[in-house]
């Protein structure tokens, strides 16, 4: 076993690897200016034209998801928790991302919204998509400034680059192509992103493997650290919360993978845009479904290489050592040479920069359409609303950066907010759920059902944090929150349409299950009829691989 | 037109791979053991040409898969 001082994280990065790097960001802002040719209307630059094919906005979706903080943060969890951390992965996403391919996308995709605000706009009334807009809008700055504060730190770390330099460098990519070439630039580096994130992380697991003597001897050496046997199983110690998660069956069914999952992965626009800009109704079904495949074997480039740490650094984790969140960058130190090392440093820098990219992107969609276009000034031109969206896109860049330099002075209440962030959704969730399902919901339901969800998320996750009620882990406090945001939004949701007026049939066609809109076209084209396009057969198949992946580490 | 991704992923990964084959080539002792013994350059620097070769290729063989964004198809802004 090796024992690690801080200072040991430092790469040794030389001129190749910075060739490397240099290359891959010249190419991001070289897609900006090429797309920037394409942007004709509001719509090519919202919504990449509405042209793209499902394996680009598959991998769009997924790598939408797949920031750095998220890679980092998984390893940790492995190193940390063991093979529970898979949990995250196949039941904590792969289901909500096929519910949201085969039940939800038609209705968002088909409405021809340009925003899930929009769409409850359409389905409930103003007030409820000015709500929406306003918390999205700020959370999007806010994590996106979290970001880039995450990102400068393992800058610092690993490149010894000062804090601003990394904050401004970065932001000034993002920056540029977001503003040349909106979502279409946003889209392509994000694919780009997820190819060489991959690249940079398949040699660590495959080193790492062989150091450690295979997955028998990775295997072994875990149950004598201190995860123990506890490591190596996901189902069979989840009788009680006795197990490295702290979180028994239940906790990990309802909780992770019903409310918070399905509450992130259905509602959350950042991911949904990816599908709304694809080109046929089939295309933004195939988005998420085609995503969960890459999804269900993440966590090979994760979950291993924690362990992999775990047992190779004997202070990782403990008091004086290097935090879990350096697992991946340890081994990266450990065993690449310069070259393969350029590449996954590379891949660390653009998985940040995409994750921010997608943030303001949803963002500046939101601010134009939900915000400007639809409660301040509705009808000038549509030239207007591309300028609109580029200025907010500066905006958004210029407040993340700011967030950035707040949360350096103030990192704990940001872990806070990032932790609240995470079951932000969960309220918005039953608000969909039962506004596509009964006809019936009103507007005001979905206005008020929302917001009392929202409070129910902080009435309980605050004295939680102030240490006034007990909740165990921190895992289980985001089950309990995002619990009673969802209970709470469905009781209100339900009481308050018993007392109100609801929306005419006429207007509700197309966006409510059962009323379909007779005056849409069938969209699809040639080949969509094909088994290997049909989303309830690849959604499935899905499904059956996240079950049968868990078989052999139950 | 809009260019097509494979293309920009197709050129991005011949380059990578161009640079870490010659680098695995030209990597002494050292940064081989460093590599648990394996020339990690030049593997994962073939892996990428492949990769490459993949894109390329299927961009030739199917060269609509991404139309025009401007075409009819895109319903309205």
């Amino acid at each position: 076993m090796l024992a690690l001082a801080p200072q040991d994280l430092r790469l040794d990065v030389n001129a190749l690897d910075y060739l490397i790097l240099a290359l891959y960001f010249a190419v991001v802002v070289g897609i900006g200016f090429a797309a920037r040719r394409a942007i004709r209307s509001s719509s090519d630059f919202f919504l990449a034209g509405r042209a793209l094919p499902a394996w680009i906005t598959g991998l769009a979706f997924v790598s939408a998801n797949l920031g750095a903080i998220e890679i980092l943060g998984m390893a940790a969890n492995g190193a940390q928790y063991g093979l529970m951390t898979v949990h995250y992965y196949w039941i904590g996403a792969v289901p909500a991302m096929v519910f949201l391919g085969i039940v939800m996308m038609p209705f968002y995709y088909r409405s021809k919204v340009h925003s899930v605000p929009e769409f409850l706009r359409r389905r409930f009334n103003p007030a409820t998509q000015l709500f929406n807009a306003i918390a999205f809008a700020v959370a999007q700055v806010l994590i996106a400034g979290i970001n880039l504060y995450a990102l400068a730190l393992v800058m610092e770390a690993l490149l010894g680059w000062p804090l601003w330099l990394s904050v401004i460098v970065s932001a000034a990519i993002v920056l540029a192509y977001i503003t040349l070439g909106g979502l279409s630039s946003a889209i392509y580096n994000e694919v780009m992103q997820f190819f060489v994130i991959i690249a940079g992380l398949v040699p660590v697991v495959v080193l790492g493997l062989i150091r450690v003597g295979g997955f028998e001897g990775l295997g072994q050496k875990v149950r004598e650290s201190v995860l123990g046997d506890g490591g190596l199983h996901t189902w069979s110690t989840t009788a009680s919360t006795d197990n490295p998660l702290g979180a028994s069956w239940i906790g990990i069914v309802f909780g992770l993978g019903f409310v918070l999952s399905f509450g992130y992965w259905t509602t959350n626009f950042a991911e949904v845009q990816r599908g709304l800009s694809a080109r046929n109704t089939n295309a933004a079904r195939l988005t998420p479904i085609v995503a969960a495949y890459p999804k269900l074997l993440i966590p090979v480039v994760t979950v291993i290489p924690g362990l992999v740490a775990l047992v190779l650094f004997s202070d990782l984790g403990k008091d004086g050592g290097p935090a879990y969140n350096y697992a991946i960058p340890l081994l990266m130190n450990e065993f690449l040479p310069n070259g393969v090392l350029g590449v996954a440093v590379t891949g660390l820098l653009a998985s940040f920069m995409a994750g921010m990219a997608a943030n303001i992107s949803g963002f500046n969609t939101v601010f134009t359409y939900d915000i400007w276009k639809g409660h301040v000034n509705g009808d000038k031109p549509d030239e207007f609303y591309v300028r609109l969206g580029r200025v907010a896109t500066i905006g958004g860049v210029v407040a993340g950066i700011g967030t950035a330099f707040i949360a350096a002075g103030f990192s704990n209440i940001m872990n806070y907010l990032q932790a609240l962030f995470a079951f932000f959704n969960a309220p918005l969730f039953a608000t969909f759920i039962i506004g596509l399902f009964w006809k019936r919901m009103t507007p005001w339901a979905g206005f008020w059902g929302i917001i009392a969800g929202t409070l129910a998320a902080f009435a309980v996750y605050i004295p939680y944090r102030a240490e006034l009620i007990d909740l165990g882990t921190d895992l289980n406090a985001s089950f309990v929150a995002a619990g009673a945001a969802f209970l709470v939004d469905a009781i209100v949701s339900v009481a308050i349409t018993l007392v109100t007026t609801p929306k005419p049939e006429e207007e509700l066609r197309g966006l409510v299950y059962g009323l379909t809109d007779v005056d849409l076209k069938d969209d699809s084209i040639a080949g969509d009829k094909a088994w290997y396009r049909s989303p309830v057969v690849l959604g499935s198949g899905a499904l059956v691989l996240a079950a049968a992946f868990y078989l052999p580490f139950l | 037109m809009l260019f097509d991704i494979r293309r920009i992923l197709g050129g991005l990964f011949a380059v990578y791979g161009v640079i870490l084959v010659v680098a695995g080539l030209l990597d002494g002792a050292e940064e081989i053991a460093k590599a648990e013994g394996v020339r990690i350059n030049l593997w994962t620097g073939i892996g990428m040409l492949v990769l490459a070769g993949v894109f390329l290729l299927w961009e030739r063989l199917r060269p609509k898969d991404v139309p025009d964004p401007s075409d009819e198809n895109s319903g309205d802004a």
